[in-house]
């Protein structure tokens, strides 16, 4: 008993170190979010700033469209994530379910485009969406995250469609059901943790995504987060850390909400695959 | 650099630029690509071009902000899929690559006489290439040394005039003064060491890169060991510099100097205006001439303003910038960015401007020291500065290596990279 309690205190110290971690950068961020330029350069730092102050986040958003720019890129992330999502499922279920000549093709090439260097790619991809008058665009800069982001969509889908035991789709179809109500009843439900981590990882992705937003946008009012954000790092890696800081932070904001709203259904999809499976 | 790679065997398919094609006689509307991003600067950018607009209708200029980190893939990209900026902010020492790939529009005949006077011919060499001017030097950054002042006072330490620079014999006495348990004279950054000793080297004119018979080497004589020497003698010999300080870029070295630890920061003119928002009240601080060896002179990298080769409006284009870089815009320019303005107009301006304070008199007096620096037109000193000099100075500074096996790497660098 009592070394049970002992390793169960040592797994919450090492969990409670862990999270420490994690959230460190965070917490600093914050707390540098809110100092004032002389309290950045003490020799000495502190978490909790002296004289804390707003105007970091006053100049951020006076000097930068970071709002806006938070808008497009939270709408080229979703737009992404969801379209990802909606080309990602059946074809990981085709190439999960019906093993043809084409499927395993189709699987190889996946592969192989992941060893291509996304720089190599840029000029085509910018000649070619300006061919097709999508160069400068969200929806340009959307269908280049979507068909970024399929190939390990598509991996990682596949994955959790092998997962579910065939058996239960046969039972289905035992029962009476048809094909469609099999996948909509059965099969979708037990996906649901595979679709949401899929959207995550498109979400993050193309929030995060700095050098096709930076080449193919041009217009200002059309730039993303990220792009905006580098805009106050200057020559040599010097940065002004106050506004920088307070950008950032609101940048990571979307991404948490979006996260924490997601990895609820994520734990409930998982338990309902388990008890099901 | 992959871009780099990818641009380069990309040229021939796409076509690089360098065809003007027909110029535009009507209205137009110029994209400008601009680096400011100090707040200052941003906003002295940012009314110019408000102004411009207001005053010409058939000449719009859209301004677009860029970073320094990502500009140069920014616009090999831009160039290769052509659509680059009409006018872009950019530094000598990287547009000659764009101008020998013909990106670049030569200004040599748009600009008006009296502008080109302005500027001195050593600051027009470093933007001249093949003799076609394919940028416009505008703010120039030279290397001054910060100094706390009550530290100065204290150890008896006369702060020199603006345009009487200390010998390095006498800065490096005088960082000795300086010195003191808890309290180093100086304190060199120098995590990325090469830029720095290139520029320093002139004071003893020492060049690195000798060119004999079109083909370049290094080499490292007497005058250009002076300065790693003597940076060296004062980490370890002296022990007037801080040892700590080597592995820190410029503003790492702040808050050890704001708290006493340093009593100099050799550093950029730039670094003044973290002083004067950083510093903690009351704290006094001056800024120092260039030091001097058998002169004071430094390497000019300046930034620059090029108009793209592809522009349909490179005539209207040099009409904006020469709006933008008239005498009393350059001076705000270079005040937003506490830079040195190229042009003298625009310095006399600037001193008037400012009153000299908060060392101006001095970045002013330093613009005439500044030239082109032999390393700023060799092929493959980019290439040269990451894979070899970086890392044997850093060796050197951090005494695992003597100066003469330095010497042996940086020439053996050379010979990899210059073929």
């Amino acid at each position: 008993m009592r070394a049970s309690r002992l390793t169960r205190s040592l797994q919450y110290l090492a969990l409670l170190g862990y999270v420490i971690f994690l959230g460190f950068p965070l917490v600093w961020l914050l707390s540098t979010s809110f100092k004032p330029p002389r309290e950045l350069v003490k020799l000495h730092p502190t978490l909790i700033p002296d004289s804390a102050t707003i105007s970091n986040y006053v100049q951020a958003f006076t000097e930068q469209q970071l709002g806006r720019a938070a808008l497009n890129s939270l709408q080229v992330a979703l737009a992404s994530s969801l379209l990802t999502v909606l080309i990602a499922l059946p074809a990981s279920y085709a190439l999960a379910r019906f093993r043809t000549r084409i499927g395993t093709v189709a699987l190889g090439w996946v592969l192989l485009s992941q060893l291509f260097p996304f720089v190599l790619l840029i000029i085509p991809i910018f000649l070619v969406l300006r061919e097709i008058g999508l160069a400068n665009t969200h929806a340009g800069l959307i269908l280049i995250y979507v068909v970024w982001a399929l190939p390990f969509a598509l991996w990682m889908l596949q994955g959790f469609v092998r997962n579910i035991p065939r058996e239960l789709e046969e039972a289905a179809s035992v029962d009476g059901a048809s094909r469609l109500q099999t996948l909509r009843k059965v099969v979708f439900p037990l996906l649901a943790p595979g679709v949401v981590a899929t959207a995550l990882f498109a979400f993050i992705s193309a929030w995060n995504e700095f050098f096709f937003a930076l080449v193919l946008i041009k217009t200002p009012e059309l730039a993303t987060l990220p792009v905006t954000l580098a805009r106050f790092v200057g020559i040599e890696g010097t940065a002004r850390l106050g506004p920088l800081a307070a950008g950032s932070l609101l940048a990571t904001l979307p991404s948490l909400v979006f996260f924490a709203v997601m990895q609820r259904r994520l734990s409930s999809g998982s338990l309902a695959g388990a008890v099901k499976g | 650099m992959a871009v780099t790679a990818v641009v380069g065997l990309g040229a021939a398919a796409c076509g690089a630029g360098g065809d003007s094609g027909e110029q535009s006689t009507g209205p137009v509307k110029l994209r400008f690509l601009s680096l400011a991003w100090q707040k200052e600067s941003l906003q002295a950018n940012k009314d110019l071009v408000a102004k411009w607009n207001a005053e010409h209708p058939d000449i719009q200029v859209e301004y677009v902000q860029g970073d320094w980190n990502s500009v140069h893939d920014q616009l090999l990209t831009s160039f290769e899929g052509g659509d680059a900026p009409d006018v872009f902010q950019y530094e000598s020492a990287a547009i000659g690559e764009f101008s020998k790939q013909g990106y670049l529009a030569d200004l040599s005949g748009l600009l008006p006489a009296d502008f080109k006077g302005q500027i001195s011919q050593g600051v027009w060499d470093t933007v001249t290439h093949d003799g076609k001017i394919t940028g416009i030097p505008f703010l120039l950054e030279s290397q001054v040394v910060i100094a706390n002042k009550k530290l100065l006072d204290a150890a008896g330490v006369a702060v020199p005039p603006a345009d009487g620079g200390w010998t390095w014999d006498e800065f490096q006495a005088n960082a000795a003064k300086l010195t003191k348990p808890g309290q180093y004279g100086v304190a060199w950054a120098l995590k990325s060491p090469t830029n720095r000793v290139m520029n320093l080297a002139l004071n003893y004119d020492g060049k690195f890169f000798y060119t004999d018979g079109g083909k370049t080497q290094v080499r490292v004589g007497d005058a250009e060991k002076q300065v790693p020497q003597r940076i060296h003698d004062m980490i370890y010999n002296a022990k007037s510099a801080s040892p700590d300080a080597l592995g820190m870029s410029g503003a790492d070295t702040l808050p050890g100097f704001f708290a006493g630890k340093y009593a100099m920061l050799p550093g950029s003119v730039s670094l003044r205006q973290q002083m004067v928002e950083q510093a903690p009240a009351g704290f006094d601080w001056v800024t120092l001439p260039p030091m001097k060896g058998s002169s004071a002179n430094q390497a000019a990298n300046p930034q620059t303003l090029s108009v793209s080769a592809d522009s349909k409006a490179q005539k209207q284009a040099m009409q904006f910038l020469e709006f933008f870089l008239n005498p009393a815009n350059m001076a705000t320019l270079a005040k937003g960015d506490w830079l040195v303005p190229t042009g003298t107009k625009a310095n006399e301006e600037l001193v008037k401007l400012t009153g000299g304070k908060q060392g101006w008199d001095v970045a002013a007096d330093s613009a005439a020291d500044l030239t082109i620096a032999p390393f700023q037109t060799v092929d493959g000193y980019p290439e040269w500065k990451t894979k070899y000099a970086t890392p044997a100075l850093q060796q050197y500074f951090a005494n695992k290596i003597t100066i003469d096996q330095l010497g042996t790497q940086l020439v053996d660098g050379g010979k990899q990279v210059l073929k």
